[in-house]
């Protein structure tokens, strides 16, 4: 199925799309690019968004609504959060636009419609990305049939107008005009095991290792820190595994019936076991050296391994941001006779 | 040098040197070692520990000439030859049997400066010419092997030979003992010179790269930067290479039924000696293995009864049944150096891909490239040295065991090795005189019974643990030599002190040495008499792992020693073998009982008492 400037598929956007796609989508687009498994989606681009705020405005309007307001009158804020959300969810779509976004999806789900997927907000500025209200509340999961669908794709277009969204943007004094979002739509996969790997140290910043998090059942568990996931520490290179400090997993979050998800008691003898084999490390090790490869510096990667297939995905990946702005002084400079370098054993005290 | 230490110092610390006792009943035998190696009160204000990775066992009475040729040697490169900015020679002291050692730094700033200048014109000279020295070095090696093998055998004839006379030599046979033992003294005396020649310098050019590996990548293990460095060619791993060799030549001769498990060495060579051809061909093999590459010690060769493979074929025959049913299970027993240096080629590319900027990689290829410079030294000098020649050494002394034996100096030829190098030199002189003057030597009613006495005193002193470590702990240790060949740091002396407060702890830690985690029943072996006791899928536990051990690696599933660091030969041959290996634990042999379950966690350094 053809991209359009509705829909964006995976295989057809990057990095370079981000402005339409978001950070979310572009990196999805990427990795599937870099031949990077990935489960298969498309993304409703901007240019989707606009359109249905346009259809808004022409009814009343919204942008003006939100310059308007006091960033420091939480209660009017509240009220206009509340009102402008009730409107994204009730309006209906541009015609065109919900054919394009359920055509799609019946793609994407290949004739059954009620497969599970994830509907994930992507904005298009770092600012939101790092910001604290681009968070777990705009990735839905196991969202079932398109109806779900469709009333998820607002939700993450409401998202924009919530009171943290709007109360950072009127404090940084950034333009309305100016604020777009992108929804990706993807498969879901149903995890075994989840969580997340940092391509160097998150404690020492060493490029050398890469530092694997994951627990039973899906990976939110893990991201929002409801689980202490088990930790590993695997060399980049060596694929030594030099910790393995395995938690009690006292619950797993697994589909819900009708859609979303839910706890699940783990039963003891699986709280303590490891939700990883040396082998699925491996595998982690290698995936995590190729996306570093591509990316050309650390990242953050979100990854999933499916139930019934075993085979690992990737949900995210994005550059790591703690200790690449500490990379200051190097650990030595080359010497003009290469010989000087032994004074630091031979020289005296270090 | 060595500054006064202040008494609050003296109090954190180990035992002092005053307080350690001569154990009761040995006091004579301890008195005979070299006054200028028993402790004194001005030695209570140092720092000294006890070298159990050299001298693991109580040593006797002439194998002390091993630390006075060896810490002579270190200590003139060091002090002396190279000048290196910080340190100067190594002092030691015995006690009941035990060697403690203590380094001797330089602390004043401007005699730092001073000997740095001296330092760079020498040891740098050694660093930029360092294959033509290294070739150099190998060829005076030899030519002392050569010296040594040239040596004449004793002999006192009743008259001597006609032809001697009508020569005119005018020197008669006696004199020829004196020569010979004089000539056996200085020549080991002359190799431990060699051996020190590179070896400091050998090892600082790596430790600079370990250094830099540690600060750009602080989780890398050591044993993958010495996988980065490790040489492929080394003659230590040759030994075995030769038995691997001889395994498939057995299968090849169809003459592998002869080798069983259990059946000895000498009844195997019987046995084939009767086959005919093949088993001949078998031997005549053997035989070219052996010159030289059985001349490898069991132990380190520090210790005279560290005999080689060609003094005791137990050891090399022991191993061949394992070899020979891999040759005919199909497996590849090649040693892949091709495939082993293009792995080193790609860990060392896919690190320098690591590193920030290109600067830092441009500081990383000078590194690099002098460690591999340096390192085939670091690995093959020990063959030269600590085996071959000390091989030589040990068994020329047993040459005069065995005539002093004969007459009557003491029952058996070993002996010989219970009198030190001064008071055999005496011995040496009496039997001389007393066969010039055709007198009964003296010898036979003065020996017999300090042997007997020392042998006991030996004994005794096994059956006594030494404190790890005696007097005030030193802020930092700053001797490069010290943490170079020790592996000792401020860290594993706090390590050594704590170890002594939670005695009931189930933990053992040391160096990460070769990954992978292994559960199994640890034998405890003392000694190297002991190798016969390990079964199939023991893990290894010992105070000092040894290179030449190599073929009980492939019955063992794990290796644990008490001394030694991560590019220790042990840790080296462990990783060759793909076993996890726990080294530098200070004090496994003592904790782990012999049978009892362990768990080695190679990856972490951790071995965890299980029962």
């Amino acid at each position: 199925m053809q991209s359009t400037d509705i829909i964006g598929w995976f295989a057809d956007i990057g990095l370079a799309d981000r402005p339409t796609v978001g950070g979310k989508g572009g990196s999805l687009g990427e990795l599937t690019r870099a031949g990077i498994e990935v489960p298969p989606g498309f993304v409703v681009r901007t240019h989707a968004f606009e359109r249905f705020l346009e259809a808004l405005e022409r009814q009343a309007p919204l942008r003006r609504q939100v310059e308007a307001l006091d960033p420091t009158d939480l209660d009017a804020v509240t009220a206009c959060a509340r009102a402008l959300r009730a409107r994204i969810e009730e309006a209906p779509l541009p015609d065109d636009v919900q054919a394009e976004i359920l055509a799609a999806h019946a793609h994407l789900c290949a004739g059954d419609g009620s497969s599970p997927v994830a509907v994930r907000s992507s904005a298009t500025t770092e600012d939101a990305e790092d910001a604290s209200f681009a968070g777990l509340q705009d990735t839905y999961l196991w969202v079932l049939g398109p109806e779900q669908t469709l009333h998820y794709v607002r939700s993450c277009w409401a998202s924009l107008y919530s009171v943290e969204s709007m109360t950072y943007r009127l404090k940084h004094k950034l333009p309305e005009d100016g604020v777009a979002m992108a929804v990706v739509v993807q498969r879901m996969v149903d995890a075994r095991t989840a969580g997340v790997m940092f391509t160097r140290s998150p404690t020492t910043g060493d490029r050398s290792v890469i530092t694997i998090e994951g627990a039973w059942g899906l990976g939110s568990a893990v991201v929002s820190g409801e689980v202490t996931p088990d930790r590993w520490v695997v060399g980049k290179i060596t694929g030594e595994i030099s910790v393995r400090d395995i938690s009690d997993k006292h619950i797993q979050q697994v589909p819900a019936e009708g859609g979303g998800i839910r706890d699940e008691e783990l039963p003891a003898e699986r709280r303590k076991a490891p939700a990883l084999s040396d082998e699925e490390l491996m595998k982690l090790r290698e995936i995590g050296r190729k996306v570093e490869r591509h990316y050309g510096r650390p990242q953050d990667i979100e990854w999933a391994v499916d139930r019934s297939s075993g085979r690992i995905l990737l949900l995210q990946s994005r550059p790591e941001t703690v200790w690449s702005v500490r990379d200051a002084a190097p650990v030595a400079k080359p010497a003009d006779n290469p010989l000087a370098h032994v004074m630091t054993i031979f020289g005296g005290r270090r | 040098m060595n500054k006064p230490l202040k008494p609050q110092e003296a109090q954190k610390g180990f035992p002092l040197p005053s307080s350690v006792k001569v154990v009761p009943g040995t006091e004579r035998a301890q008195a005979a070692y070299p006054y200028y190696m028993q402790f004194n009160e001005a030695d209570d204000g140092r720092f000294w520990f006890y070298n159990s990775m050299h001298f693991p066992e109580p040593m006797s009475h002439f194998d002390m000439i091993t630390g006075e040729a060896a810490y002579c040697a270190l200590g003139s490169a060091n002090t002396r030859v190279h000048c290196l900015p910080t340190t100067l020679g190594i002092d030691q002291r015995i006690i009941n049997g035990r060697v403690y050692i203590g380094g001797n730094a330089v602390t004043d700033p401007a005699e730092i400066a001073r000997r740095t200048e001296e330092f760079q014109q020498r040891a740098f000279y050694y660093y930029a010419n360092w294959e033509r020295l290294y070739a150099q070095w190998k060829d005076k090696m030899r030519a002392l092997i050569k010296d040594a093998q040239a040596l004449p055998p004793l002999a006192l004839p009743e008259f001597e030979p006609l032809e001697n006379v009508h020569a005119g030599k005018g020197v008669a046979s006696n004199h020829y003992l004196l020569d010979t033992y004089q000539k056996t003294v200085e020549g080991y005396f002359r190799m431990w010179h060699h051996h020190f020649e590179f070896l400091l310098l050998g090892y600082g050019a790596y430790l600079t790269f370990f250094d830099f590996c540690k600060k750009a990548f602080p989780e890398i293990s050591d044993q993958t930067i010495a996988r980065m460095v490790a040489g492929m060619e080394a003659e230590i791993f040759r030994p075995d290479e030769e038995l691997k060799r001889l395994a498939r030549k057995a299968v090849e001769l169809g003459v592998d039924g002869k080798f069983q498990d259990g059946v000895k060495a000498e009844d195997v060579l019987a046995s084939l000696e009767q086959m005919g051809p093949p088993g001949k061909q078998w031997l005549q093999e053997l035989q070219t293995s052996r010159d030289p590459w059985f001349n490898v010690n069991v132990g380190d060769g520090f210790y005279h009864y560290h005999r080689s493979w060609n003094d005791d074929l137990s050891l090399p025959f022991s191993a061949l049944p394992g070899y020979i049913a891999k040759v005919k299970a199909g497996d590849n027993l090649e040693r892949p150096t091709e495939q082993l240096l293009e792995e080193r080629k790609q860990l060392v590319e896919d690190y320098r891909e690591l590193l920030a900027t290109d600067e830092e990689r441009a500081a990383y290829d000078q590194m690099i490239e002098l460690a591999h410079r340096v390192f085939p030294y670091v690995e093959g000098h020990k063959f030269y040295c600590e085996h071959w020649y000390t091989n030589l050494f040990f068994n020329k002394i047993r040459e005069f065991g065995a005539l002093l034996a004969s007459y009557g100096f003491f029952p058996e030829t070993e002996d010989v090795f219970h009198l030190t190098h001064y008071e055999l030199e005496a011995a040496i002189i009496d039997l001389m005189t007393s066969w010039s003057n055709a007198s009964p030597p003296r010898g036979p009613s003065h020996w017999p019974a300090i042997v007997k006495e020392r042998k006991a005193a030996i004994a005794e002193w096994a059956k006594h643990d030494t404190p790890p470590a005696l007097g005030p702990v030193p802020d930092i240790i700053d001797d490069p030599a010290i943490v170079m060949l020790w592996g000792i740091t401020r860290e594993s002396l706090d390590a050594w002190l704590s170890a002594g407060e939670d005695g009931a702890s189930s933990e053992i830690k040391g160096f990460a040495a070769s990954m992978g985690v292994v559960e199994g029943t640890a034998r405890v072996v003392k000694s190297v008499e002991e190798i016969g006791r390990i079964r199939q899928g023991d893990i290894l536990v010992c105070q000092v792992t040894n290179p030449t051990w190599a073929p009980i690696f492939q019955k063992i599933s794990a290796a644990v020693s008490d001394i030694g660091g991560s590019m220790s030969h042990a840790a080296i041959v462990a990783r060759e073998y793909g076993l996890p290996a726990v080294v530098g634990t200070g004090t496994a042999t003592s904790k782990i009982r012999d049978g009892q379950r362990v768990r080695v966690d190679g990856g972490r350094g951790v071995v965890t008492l299980l029962d």
